[in-house]
């Protein structure tokens, strides 16, 4: 239409979202936090406790108590006791108390969101839409599972192993939670889980959900601390299986701790996934890809897309638009409702992340980083972007889990299945055509435990997921997921 | 000289780069400051029916997923307080007042300009509609209804709202309504032509639709229900920017479904690309089942992110639609006073 038009003028030169901000007080934070032990919050032996803060304002949430070797113990052994009589329960009954946890995490949703939210520092928008729902789809999958486990591929009648003692990382503390809970109590085992240091209170409200959810006391426990109080846990003599997910580092030596134990261990580790767009990729699409594969959850993701792999021919192309939509997204406030991108976890991957990229820079790369303000307080990374990476530079070859996306280029189908390949891991891998062929044979071709086509960093219950190399063993998910927690009923434990 | 393919792949290369900056001037006098890729024209394109093929089946895929994804998300949006305010008003002065009906009288007709004029007597911040919609025998009432309010009138042509007549009656469809005072035409593609694939059969009658449009603005109804896939709408978009729409718009409102957010995301994308191609702006109209204030909040949320601010202007979005008025109507009300009206505040026109 013309610019003279006599509609009245409403020129709008921008349009500001106004801030929308989730309520905060929908949640209360307990100033304090004992240990969930045998049904019940105590006190740890030795009195310890550290604090835990919101990541994006450094705001004091509440202090949580530190777990020691005696703690871990009395844990152990509650599980130990609790074992008999979950695992001789029959699977129709162990799976009512699933759904009953399952329906409970839907009804605490907002709750449980905007406490992940404050404690971890991701926006509300992914607790709300992405973690909490997941969360409680895992357990309603394998509430479903726990009374079919003769259709689990073990053979009838599959004996469950034990007492599992799991570590979670901190990037989803209740998705990874529900990971590593659903699974192993739907197949008759009892769990001492520990959340990451950085993320414990969405782990401490769902105890209060087991509560809630009259579980027998002692099938699941709760302890909190840090890397010794994981290490004390993994050392444990009355462990029958070890779960772990968390870094490449701490995964090798439980390795090294466990072997000769006979202990079952399963480990889901780092990544460094290539996101691989062909010319013949629907572009638009292929950009929400890459920005949901290496911005979602401030890249604090193992399976990040974190290498793009793009076909020399559209590269210029692709990264023009890239950085364009880039422009839109919104950094800040993580409870605000319009907020793409959150805080930073921690200073301490802060510093991670900032030494890494200084690395890139240093090692010839070309910087590009999201023009935006960042907030005074808090641990804040812009979203940013490297162009002329070399295969052999550190930040095509190290995992940053950060927001920083290294760009290579390819020509031939070959030559991107051999870039991707060529990293110790291979935990997911993106390709982005509209040749279904293609997609099958790259598939075939790529070493990584999820391939994802013309989609990136999506998680179903149903899906299996784990890793290849240095990525970890063992997957989690779906029905090779219960072999993890299950044995043949003929070999004796 | 490089041989036509090569440019066309030029062309079509320029046509995916995105806008140097994202900012873009507001208004079309202001286009010239405009930096742009290239300022390629559409004519080699359309030049004939296999160049034309060769340009449309070359525009990259739409992942159906993934745009149905992005389209979701951003439905996620929470506009509040001033910023709904903003919207609100954007909304209002963005509506296309349509009635389409058998039934249509010049009595009706009046009535509904009456409201498209003043929407909320005695709230003056309440802006008048972009445009009132009618069939071409009800615009002479229209634009009697409508003179010296700078609102526009604008009529369906072209045997809306199946096409299905012989292109000499489409054309005097057209210069009846426009000889009647329509400043702005709705036409309608032929969907059996586009999907028999004769794409060089629906441009030359968007073409010759534009010629018999005068100086009165063309819009493009695409009919998107029955294109049915989004490689489709996307092909259908550009067909009618290279025919030369002003604004390409979704649907008839009498096919279901008529518009909806991927598909309008499809289409603001062409816009958007469209620009950046040829450094002119163009619109994008959604039409039919747009019912409610929040509705149209992510319709704007769309236009917002996915074309960019400048979209935001009467004259580069609007919405076809009857009964969404009145609820933005409420809901301004709602932001104004703290107080929801009854129904029975709402005038029905």
């Amino acid at each position: 239409m013309t610019a003279t038009s006599s509609v009245p003028d409403l020129i709008t030169p921008t349009w500001e979202y106004a801030p929308a901000p989730e309520a905060r007080d929908v949640v209360t934070i307990r100033p304090s936090h004992g240990l969930f032990i045998g049904g019940e919050f105590v006190d740890p032996a030795d009195g310890g406790s550290f604090a835990t803060i919101s990541p994006s304002t450094e705001e004091h949430l509440a202090e949580v108590a530190l777990a020691g070797p005696r703690d871990v113990d009395r844990a152990v052994a509650a599980a130990r006791k609790a074992f008999t009589g979950w695992s001789k329960l029959s699977g129709t009954e162990r799976g009512k108390y699933l759904y009953r946890i399952a329906r409970l995490l839907q009804e605490r949703a907002r709750e449980f969101a905007v406490l992940e939210t404050l404690d971890n520092g991701k926006p509300i928008r992914e607790t709300r839409d992405v973690d909490i729902p997941t969360a409680a789809a895992f357990f309603f999958y394998h509430a479903g599972w726990a009374d079919k486990l003769d259709w689990a591929g073990l053979g009838p009648n599959p004996r469950s192993l034990g007492v599992a003692g799991q570590i979670i990382p901190w990037n989803f503390p209740l998705l990874m939670l529900s990971w590593k809970v659903a699974p192993a109590l739907a197949c008759g085992n009892t769990v001492v889980l520990k959340p990451a240091e950085t993320t414990p209170l969405t782990a401490l409200l769902f105890a209060e959900v087991c509560q809630q959810a009259d579980l027998p006391p002692g099938v699941v426990s709760i302890i909190t601390g840090a890397g010794e109080t994981g290490a004390a846990l993994t050392a444990h003599d009355d462990l029958d299986k070890i779960a772990f997910t968390g870094s490449t580092a701490v995964g090798k030596s439980i390795q090294r701790q466990v072997a000769g134990s006979g202990r079952r261990v399963t480990l889901e580790l780092g990544g460094k996934a290539a996101n691989i767009v062909f010319d013949d990729a629907p572009i638009d699409q292929a950009i929400e890809g890459i920005i949901d594969g290496i911005f979602f959850n401030q890249g604090h993701v193992c399976c990040a897309g974190s290498r793009l792999l793009v076909q020399e021919n559209v590269h210029d192309l692709v990264v023009d638009r890239l950085k364009q939509r880039l422009g839109t997204l919104r950094l800040g406030d993580p409870l605000d409702k319009n907020t793409d991108v959150g805080a930073v976890n921690s200073a301490a991957q802060l510093e991670r992340i900032t030494a890494l990229t200084d690395t890139g820079e240093a090692e010839g790369a070309t910087r590009w980083e999201l023009d935006c303000p960042l907030p005074e307080r808090g641990f804040w990374f812009r979203p940013t972007v490297f162009t002329d990476v070399g295969q052999s530079s550190r930040i095509a070859q190290e995992e940053i889990f950060g927001p920083v996306l290294s760009v290579l280029s390819f020509r031939t189908p070959d030559e991107a299945v051999a870039k991707a390949n060529n990293t110790p891991y291979g935990l997911s891998a993106g390709v982005w055509t509209e040749k279904g062929s293609r997609i099958l044979w790259m598939a075939d071709h790529l070493r990584a435990g999820v391939v994802w086509a013309n989609t990136f960093n999506r998680f179903d219950p149903t899906s299996p997921f784990g890793g290849y190399k240095e990525s970890g063993f063992g997957r989690e998910g779906g029905r090779h997921g219960l072999a993890a927690y299950l044995e043949p009923a003929e070999v004796d434990a | 000289m490089r041989p036509p393919t090569d440019r066309l792949a030029d062309a079509l290369h320029r046509a995916l780069l995105p806008l140097l900056e994202s900012e873009l001037p507001l208004l079309e006098s202001d286009m010239t400051s405009l930096v742009l890729p290239g300022e390629a024209d559409l004519s080699e394109v359309t030049a004939s029916g296999s160049a034309l093929r060769r340009f449309l089946h070359g525009l990259p895929g739409v992942d159906q997923v993934g745009v149905e994804k992005r389209a979701a998300t951003l439905a996620t949006r929470s506009i509040k307080r001033a910023s709904k305010v903003q919207a609100l008003e954007l909304a209002i002065g963005m509506v296309d007042l349509t009635t389409l009906e058998g039934a249509d009288t010049p009595g009706r007709v009046r009535s509904l300009c009456a409201k498209a004029r003043i929407p909320a007597p005695g709230y003056p911040d309440v802006p008048s509609v972009a445009a009132v919609c009618v069939y071409p025998d009800m615009v002479a009432t229209a634009v009697d209804a409508l003179s010296g309010t700078g609102i526009h009138v604008a009529s369906v042509a072209t045997a809306f709202p199946s096409g299905r007549a012989h292109l000499d009656i489409k054309l005097a469809d057209t210069r009846n309504a426009v000889a009647d005072g329509a400043d702005e035409i709705d036409m309608v593609i032929d969907r059996g032509a586009f999907l028999a694939g004769r794409y060089g059969q629906v441009l030359d009658e968007i073409v010759a639709v534009k010629n018999a449009c005068g100086d009165a603005h063309l819009k493009v109804i695409l009919e998107t229900g029955e294109l049915a896939t989004y490689d489709n709408v996307r092909r259908a978009s550009w067909l009618a920017l290279a025919g030369g729409a002003d604004f390409i718009k979704t649907s008839t409102g009498k096919v279901s479904p008529a518009s909806t957010l991927p598909v309008t995301l499809v289409m603001l994308e062409a816009v958007r690309d469209h620009a950046a191609l040829t450094g002119e702006i163009r619109g994008v109209k959604s039409a039919g089942g747009i019912r409610t204030t929040k509705d149209a909040i992510r319709y704007l949320v769309l236009v917002n992110e996915v074309a960019g601010a400048a979209w935001l202007h009467p004259d580069r979005f609007r919405f076809g639609a009857s009964s969404l008025l009145n609820d933005l109507l409420m809901q301004w009300h709602k932001q104004a006073t703290g107080r929801y009206w009854t129904s029975n505040r709402v005038t029905i026109d």
